[in-house]
């Protein structure tokens, strides 16, 4: 179990990101954070991955306290972050630098086929689409089997189509060993599609405003009624968050408005 | 690029299409850019044959070749390339070291780069022959002031190529690093090396360019061997066929030395994704 107890962050400058942030996440548990733009998000997540030291408050993983990045917990960003003097099949074998030669093959050939880029194992990351590059990003995250694995925003610099390729894609590759992905994004289809529960954040300082938890079986369909029910929910609580007032959501929503930020 | 890259079966075809053009281009290239000075050379060796000049003081290709010709028959001209490529790479050597390890250092550490870094850059303004009298005090009129000179001549811009390098490392590529918890060596071998690489190998270049204009210098100085004696000496005797051919074989030596870090280099930065590899054909 992932647990954050009242976890603060200010930075050197005097901002406050992240104030007194509490949430305890079971293993295999997937958790949307959603919130306005600078409530924190970001920070939290480093935080959680032991890029950065929270100011006060704590992050333990099997009460283990996280202060410097570990072994069991992966990070993928909003960008691939792709090594460009390594391979595909290098940059995803990256993390395994303890395993022998063969052992790395194996289970980097696995992943390559995993995320349907076998063939391009020995192209560069220049050579691929934004799409093929995150996936590979998902491959080098997950291949040395993190419990918990932490993304913020992985398909928004994706178009519509291949992020929701990709949000599938995650879903199935998450069923394969069940980490725990905690996910922070800006898209609300993307939240219900995804998470057991949506976590959502208020800004300044950042901290827990609301959780929404998403009772709706896998596969989801995206058209069917409870699904839009949830993403209601979603949005009132958002504008909430933001102190706006709260607009009659039963009048029904072009796809273009589930986007927010 | 091309032609070594371990291709899969898919990837094939692209390969081929890319490599056709660009089979071509290797040899038309080249060939076009020798199309002016071979003119240019032709024409004149016609204007001195054909008697419009004497070409006494601009002598014609012929007779420079000739003057390499005999000088290599005579053993004299092994005797200066060997010595001046004997400074050049001593100098290089000792400037790349103390280049390299300065510059890794300052890039590295905050601390050393406030220490150490206005230091360098003050010397850096010091047009670096001014140092020449006082090497030569130091150091002698031998070797030892010869080799400082080209090695002063080559630290700063290895200094300033390495250092500049690894400050402007993206950090988020560090972050990947840290992610899978590398530690100080590992992080500068598996992230901070091959990032540095391109940036680094192209301050070689510009290193050995300064190398080689420095030995001229360092040779015109004062020295009874090496092609920048020969220059001084051609000056003094009169005869400009030495000083072209001086001329020549400087231009062959700095283009050949130029081209092995090149080449050196090439298997590191395959991964590139610079303009010239993609467009230049
Ligand atoms: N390195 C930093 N130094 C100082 N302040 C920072 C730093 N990083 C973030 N902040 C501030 O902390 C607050 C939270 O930033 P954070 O990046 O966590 O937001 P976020 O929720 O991820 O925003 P977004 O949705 O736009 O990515 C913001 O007000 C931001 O300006
Ligand atoms: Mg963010």
């Amino acid at each position: 179990m992932l647990v954050l107890d009242r976890v603060s962050k200010t930075y050197p400058n005097g901002v406050q990101a992240l104030a007194r942030f509490s949430a305890e996440v079971s293993q295999g548990e997937i958790v949307a954070i959603i919130g306005g733009s600078g409530c924190g998000k970001s920070t939290l997540l480093r935080a959680v991955a032991g890029l950065d030291r929270a100011s006060s408050g704590r992050v333990t993983l099997d009460s283990e306290a996280i202060a410097a990045p570990h072994a069991k917990i992966g990070i993928i960003f909003q960008e691939p972050r792709l090594l460009p003097w390594l391979s595909v099949a290098d940059n995803i074998g990256f993390g395994l630098a303890d395993l022998s030669a063969a052992e790395r093959r194996e289970k980097v050939a696995r992943a390559l086929a995993r995320v349907g880029l076998a063939d391009k194992a020995q192209a560069w990351p220049r050579e691929l689409s934004g799409g093929q590059a995150q996936r590979v990003a998902i491959a080098r995250a997950l291949v040395p089997q993190p419990e918990v694995l932490l993304l913020d925003e992985p398909f928004s610099a994706l178009d519509a189509f291949t992020r929701r390729d990709l949000q599938d894609h995650l879903l199935d590759l998450w069923a394969d060993t069940r980490p725990t992905l905690i996910l922070v994004t800006h898209d609300v289809d993307e939240a219900v599609a995804l998470a057991d529960r949506v976590l959502v954040m208020r800004p300044r300082p950042g901290r827990l405003f609301d959780q929404i938890e998403i009772n709706l079986t896998r596969p989801r369909d995206r058209n069917a009624p409870l699904f839009e029910n949830f993403k209601r929910s979603v949005l009132t609580s958002l504008d909430r968050s933001l102190d706006r007032n709260v607009p009659d959501r039963d009048a029904t929503q072009g796809p273009g408005q589930a986007m927010w930020w | 690029m091309i032609s070594d890259a371990p291709v899969l079966q898919q990837s094939s075809e692209p390969a081929e299409s890319a490599a056709a053009p660009s089979r071509l281009s290797r040899y038309a290239r080249p060939m076009l850019g020798l199309l002016l000075p071979l003119i240019l050379a032709l024409g004149w060796e016609l204007v001195v044959w054909l008697g419009w000049s004497n070409g006494r003081l601009v002598p014609p290709p012929s007779r420079v070749f000739a003057t390499i010709a005999e000088l290599a028959r005579s053993g004299e001209l092994i005797r200066h390339i060997a010595a001046t490529l004997w400074r050049v790479g001593l100098g290089f050597a000792f400037g790349v070291i103390a280049g390299t390890l300065l510059g890794a250092v300052s890039g590295y550490w905050s601390l050393a780069r406030r220490l150490l870094d206005p230091t360098v850059q003050a010397l850096r303004a010091i047009p670096s022959l001014a140092w020449v009298p006082l090497f030569i005090l130091w150091l002698g009129i031998f070797e030892t002031s010869k080799i400082v000179l080209i090695a002063v001549g080559v630290f700063f811009p290895v200094y300033l190529g390495v250092m500049g390098a690894i400050l402007i490392v993206d950090r988020k590529i560090v972050e990947v690093g840290r992610t899978f918890r590398l530690s100080g060596f590992a992080m500068i071998r598996r992230i901070l090396l091959p990032a540095v690489l391109p940036a680094y190998v192209v301050s070689l270049r510009v290193g050995l360019g300064l190398g080689w204009m420095f030995v001229v210098a360092a040779e015109l100085i004062g020295a009874s061997e090496g092609l920048g004696y020969l220059l001084l000496d051609g000056q003094q005797l009169g005869k400009p066929a030495q000083i072209l051919a001086a001329i020549v074989i400087f231009a062959i030596l700095g283009k050949l030395t130029d081209w092995l870090i090149e080449v050196a280099a090439a298997p590191f930065l395959r991964w590139q994704d610079a303009f010239g590899r993609t467009k230049g054909t």
